[in-house]
């Protein structure tokens, strides 16, 4: 995997949109070890403010917000799950209509990095088999207690926002929008080549991003 | 294969949240919501006084309260419309089954109680880092400071203490269920009505320090066996798969069904399945979804009732839902149903909006309860 130096989305295509017609509509479950901040993710992501102290998630909570991008409108359903194990059998009923899956893990917290195969693995065997899948290493701000080295992840986005922008692209991209406007010319490296050979065992729509 | 390999065909992100944290966070303040304001109070009004109604009813429990055997039933009665404040305590003590009718007894059952819950803290509390136990520890540890987090009482270290202990000796002791998220909740509205037995004021900003360290024992291990009376009526919300919860929302599907059909057609016609509201509603027991002060007044009549806990919230999870069928009505798509349905402005209820609820909740339970056939499609 490649370390990539982080940029920021510029953000003035993706703004807050109250109106209730879409282009798109993706589903995206989010899912990781219990307190690595998925819900602090989706409600920075809903209302742009960080609040450290969440309660525990019980079962699934749900979140919307509607992007413009390109001049479209993306409106992301936002499914948030609670972490703990005992609530898998509740979870997994939400894998299945998912566009896209992030898989959040605590970079403080060297376990819930190491447990992301699993997650992974999870989406893999309950979702659909085109799910796009994003990583996120979440609490960045307490570098001083990492435990998850940088190189160990990839750095795409700075913030939560272009984490979920992102996420948009790409699935609108794989529903045949090509995503060639100002934007991603000015992120080149959102598609670095790989040394990586791609092996033919990868499905033909999962391009590697790392 | 290896993460490395798993996570090729991946975009991997590395959120930098830092920045967002210093820009965003600090002008904004957690929003000051009377949370459990008044919470202890028999009446919302605001009106500190007690009413002429509330100072009878408050004579009728301490007559019945008075007596050397209590009779169980007509506390029950008497309970089933709410507790006022100051015999609260001792009278869930008495209807849990916690303490028994026979006053006589009473202390030395409080003390041989409280003795044995810290026997348990002794011989098991020490285990907590071990292997077999780690991972319960540690979920539990995760989950105490983010338990009502906007309520400076429960941010104070020894009341963190408290609930780890309770929560961690209750654990080990279920093995069936262990620790389920969601069981933190059910211990605050017995350790905030315990902690009323030894304050007058507002409970909200208490500093637990200022009370005897025998006090607070006392508070800790009543909690606990009092929370382990309520788990026994419904472990199997908690056990492999919660199929206490599945059963659970599957009837109040069918018990709406029987009793506000546009309701339950409208939800059908949007793809709402009441799984992914109601689950949490049988988890936490409405608790999430109302204030505290309200769910204590709820808890006198589920101790009041037969199978309060396991039974007749269900019909009150049924008045709930039917509450909302306006709200329900208007909204047209499934994201509008699922937003409300996961948010319902409950803010500001109080004794009088939990009272008509408990009323409707007990009507339906007297239509339908000893039918099943009349709710069954």
């Amino acid at each position: 995997m490649y370390f990539v130096e982080h940029f920021s989305f510029t953000m003035q295509s993706a703004e807050l949109e109250i109106e209730d017609s879409f282009d798109f509509l993706f589903k995206i479950i989010l899912v990781g070890d219990s307190n690595v901040g998925k819900t602090c993710v989706v409600h920075s992501f809903k209302s742009g403010i960080f609040i450290e102290k969440q309660q525990n998630t019980i079962g699934v909570d749900f979140t919307v917000r509607t992007l413009k991008i390109d001049g479209k409108k993306i409106k992301l359903q936002v499914w948030d799950t609670a972490g703990q194990e005992r609530f898998r059998t509740i979870t997994q009923s939400y894998y299945r209509s998912a566009h896209g899956a992030m898989v959040a893990y605590d970079i403080t917290r060297r376990s819930t990095f190491e447990s992301v195969s699993q997650w992974i693995r999870e989406v893999e065997q309950y979702g659909a088999a085109s799910v796009l899948l994003i990583l996120i290493g979440n609490k960045s701000d307490l570098h001083a207690n990492r435990q998850v080295l940088f190189e160990d992840a990839c750095t795409l986005a700075q913030n939560v926002e272009a984490a979920f922008v992102l996420m948009a692209r790409e699935l609108m991209a794989r529903n045949g929008m090509t995503a060639i406007d100002e934007i991603s010319l000015e992120a080149p490296s959102l598609t670095l080549n790989s040394s990586h050979p791609v092996r033919d065992t990868l499905a033909p729509d999962k391009n590697c991003r790392c | 294969m290896s993460l490395s390999e798993m996570v090729f065909n991946t975009i991997c992100l590395f959120l930098e949240r830092a920045a967002l944290h210093r820009q965003r966070s600090l002008p904004h303040r957690p929003p000051v919501i009377p949370l459990v304001a008044r919470f202890g109070d028999q009446n919302t009004s605001g009106t500190p006084a007690m009413t002429e109604r509330e100072a009878s009813r408050l004579d009728k429990f301490r007559q019945i309260l008075a007596g050397p055997n209590t009779d169980l039933e007509e506390l029950r009665k008497l309970s089933w419309s709410g507790i006022p404040r100051q015999v609260r305590p001792i009278t869930w003590k008495l209807l849990s089954g916690y303490l028994p009718p026979n006053a006589e007894r009473r202390e030395n059952v409080l003390q041989r109680k409280r003795r044995e819950y810290f026997g348990f803290i002794q011989q098991y509390y020490d285990s907590r880092n071990d292997e077999h136990h780690q991972d319960t520890y540690r979920q539990i540890h995760i989950d105490i400071p983010r338990t009502n987090p906007l309520i400076p009482l429960f941010q104070q270290a020894s009341v963190q203490e408290i609930f780890e202990r309770i929560l961690f000796i209750w654990a080990i002791r279920h093995p069936a269920s262990g620790y389920v998220q969601g069981i933190n909740d059910l211990v605050t509205p017995f350790f905030v009505v315990f902690v009323f037995e030894y304050i007058e004021e507002e409970v909200e900003n208490f500093d637990v320090s200022s009370l005897e360290e025998e006090a607070l024992r006392n508070i800790e291990a009543d909690s606990f066996w009092c929370m382990s009376k309520l788990l026994d009526g419904i472990q199997d919300n908690y056990t492999f798969a919660q199929p206490g919860i599945q059963r659970k929302v599957k009837a109040l599907e069918e018990l709406v069904s029987r009793i506000d059909d546009s309701v339950h057609r409208h939800m059908h016609q949007y793809e709402v399945e009441y799984l992914q509201f109601a689950f949490r509603w049988m988890n936490n027991l409405l608790m999430r979804e109302l204030p505290l002060r309200c769910t204590i007044r709820l808890w006198d009549t589920y101790q009041a009732e037969p199978e309060g806990f396991s039974h007749f919230h269900l019909y009150v999870c049924a008045a709930f839902l039917v509450r909302w069928r306006k709200e329900i009505l208007e909204e047209k798509d499934f994201q509008g149903l699922m937003i409300l349905l996961q948010n319902l402005p409950t803010m500001h209820w109080g004794n009088e909006e939990v009272s008509v609820l408990l009323a409707e909740a007990y009507r339906l339970k007297f239509a339908f309860a000893d039918a099943p056939n009349h709710y069954k499609r």
